[in-house]
């Protein structure tokens, strides 16, 4: 489903990832560590078309990725549910407005926008909370939101970027919960995360990445600092 | 279609009324460059009427030798008249003169004695001639000044007052160039001010858009509601610019009517104040809508 052939991506002279290559097949729960600076995010952002690669293909469906131009981009990203670290939620909607709006960007019926986004967002533990503004929620709260809009339109891949990165344990294992629920229902999960525990308990496949490439791939791998 | 229609305006609506600092902020803006121009057009009525007032008093009379038979005299009247340049010919017969004269004079005592005492009309029939454009008085006049034409007219006033026609008619001509270079300079101005603070207003929701990117909203979908916004913001700027106008204008109006008498300001501005509106709401959504099309577009790369 999502393939990596020889990408490259470098920032004048600093070459942040290394002629990546790698497979992920649908249904797959896979994990993305290393080090601040390893070159994750910038294989996330390649991936989801927010940076383009300076050398080699990445596949996703029947998208590649690294051809697609500005007005194309909006059609694969509405096959992917993303998540990242800063929740990047729409600051002036509410929880339930801003999983509203991710369904109504991708076309669906109001009826079914109705009848949906409350099960979502009960579904990730909002609770009471749906009709506040992001502002008023707590970061657990936030990324809640962000997951029920990332899984709402039922993407082919949800890719979550450090998601945890700025929640405590207990919110942080509510949301790999989450995102574990969501595979084990059979959507693809990409995890780029550095957390070691994380990444230990999950016992599932593992891409370690160093100074932009790829060093171990591995069937329930582990974290393994070097 | 209709749906994704709806789903752009109601999200507009809420932007703008979510944002409400910054839309009252941009109508402010937007309310004085559309002072700016609605003033232009009031100055533009007035000034033009002052123009066209002062042109009214421009014309060449021709007077006609004694012995003018009144047929030769409407046989160059009709002859003007086929003339391109020409707008108006009046014949003034020897007593419509005398009439004239006298309501021009009525308690000179001394000049209607004389009229007395010379017993018969002194004054002769003449032709008044108005053109469109102040500039063609003098292929008139030479047309006036042909050889053919020496038999029958005595003088043609324009040769006595050759120089100041033309001199008010270049100065008209300035006037009116003048006056539509500084309609199009403080036009831009307020446009490029206008321009400016919606930028900046959108420059505030940049993430915001990059966000909607991600979630993966179409072109079409992140810029509808900026631009359903612009139009928002000039509907409003164009509607408080009419109201703030009202009554700037009934207190000025009775001053121009001392400088122009033939001038009611306050009558032109309600009997037209439809169309003023409509100027304006163009001039306002235009800006709006346009500004937000070009800032918005910056943000949707990538």
């Amino acid at each position: 489903m999502i393939t990596f052939n020889n990408v490259s991506k470098k920032y004048g002279d600093n070459e942040v990832v290394r002629e990546a290559s790698f497979k992920i097949n649908p249904g797959e729960f896979v994990s993305l560590v290393g080090k601040s600076g390893a070159g994750k995010s910038t294989l996330i952002k390649m991936l989801i078309g927010e940076e383009r690669p300076s050398k080699g293909r990445i596949i996703f469906g029947q998208y590649e990725v690294n051809k697609l131009n500005d007005k194309e981009l909006p059609e694969l990203r509405r096959h992917m549910g993303i998540i990242f670290q800063d929740f990047r939620l729409l600051p002036k909607k509410t929880a339930h407005e801003n999983v509203v709006f991710a369904m109504e960007v991708a076309g669906r019926p109001q009826r079914e926008i109705e009848e949906v986004t409350p099960q979502v967002l009960d579904l990730v533990g909002l609770g009471t909370k749906t009709q506040n503004f992001i502002h008023e929620l707590s970061g657990g709260e936030r990324q809640r939101v962000a997951i029920a809009r990332a899984m709402v339109n039922h993407p082919d891949v949800i890719i979550a970027d450090e998601p945890t990165g700025n929640l405590d344990p207990i919110n942080t294992w509510g949301i790999i919960n989450l995102l574990m629920k969501i595979n084990e229902l059979g959507t693809t999960v990409i995890l780029a995360t550095h957390n070691k525990e994380i990444v230990n308990q999950l016992e599932h496949r593992v891409i370690s990445m160093e100074d932009g490439k790829i060093i171990r791939d591995e069937e329930k791998g582990k974290y393994i600092l070097v | 279609m209709l749906t994704t229609f709806y789903r752009i305006v109601k999200y507009g609506i809420q932007n703008f009324s979510r944002n409400y600092l910054v839309s009252i902020a941009t109508i402010l803006v937007l309310l004085l460059a559309v002072i700016v121009f609605e003033s232009l057009i009031l100055f533009g009525v007035v000034g033009q009427k002052a123009i066209s007032l002062v042109q009214d008093k421009i014309d060449i009379s021709v007077d006609f030798r004694e012995t003018v038979s009144e047929d030769e005299m409407l046989n160059l009247k009709s002859s003007l008249e086929t003339l391109t340049e020409v707008k108006e010919v009046e014949y003034v017969s020897r007593d419509e003169a005398l009439v004239r004269f006298k309501d021009r004079h009525p308690s000179d005592s001394d000049i209607a004695k004389a009229l007395e005492e010379i017993g018969d009309n002194p004054l002769r029939a003449s032709l008044n001639i108005k053109a469109f454009n102040p500039n063609d008085y003098s292929s008139i006049a030479s047309y006036l000044n042909n050889e053919s034409l020496s038999g029958i007219i005595e003088t043609v006033s324009y040769n006595q007052n050759q120089l100041v026609i033309d001199r008010l008619a270049k100065i008209m001509d300035v006037g009116r160039q003048a006056g539509f270079l500084l309609t199009v300079i403080l036009a831009v101005v307020a446009s490029i001010v206008s321009f400016n603070t919606i930028l900046l207003a959108i420059y505030s929701s940049k993430d915001e858009i990059g966000i909607m990117r991600l979630v993966g909203a179409s072109n079409m979908f992140i810029r509808g509601p900026y631009i359903v916004v612009g139009a928002i913001y000039g509907v409003f700027s164009a509607l408080a610019g009419v109201i703030l106008t009202i009554p700037f204008v009934y207190f000025v109006s009775p001053y121009v009517s001392i400088l122009i008498p033939e001038m009611n300001l306050w009558g032109y501005f309600t009997g037209n104040i439809f169309a003023i509106f409509g100027y304006n709401l163009l001039f306002a959504v235009l800006i709006g809508v346009v500004s937000s099309f070009v800032v918005v577009r910056r943000y949707l790369r990538g």
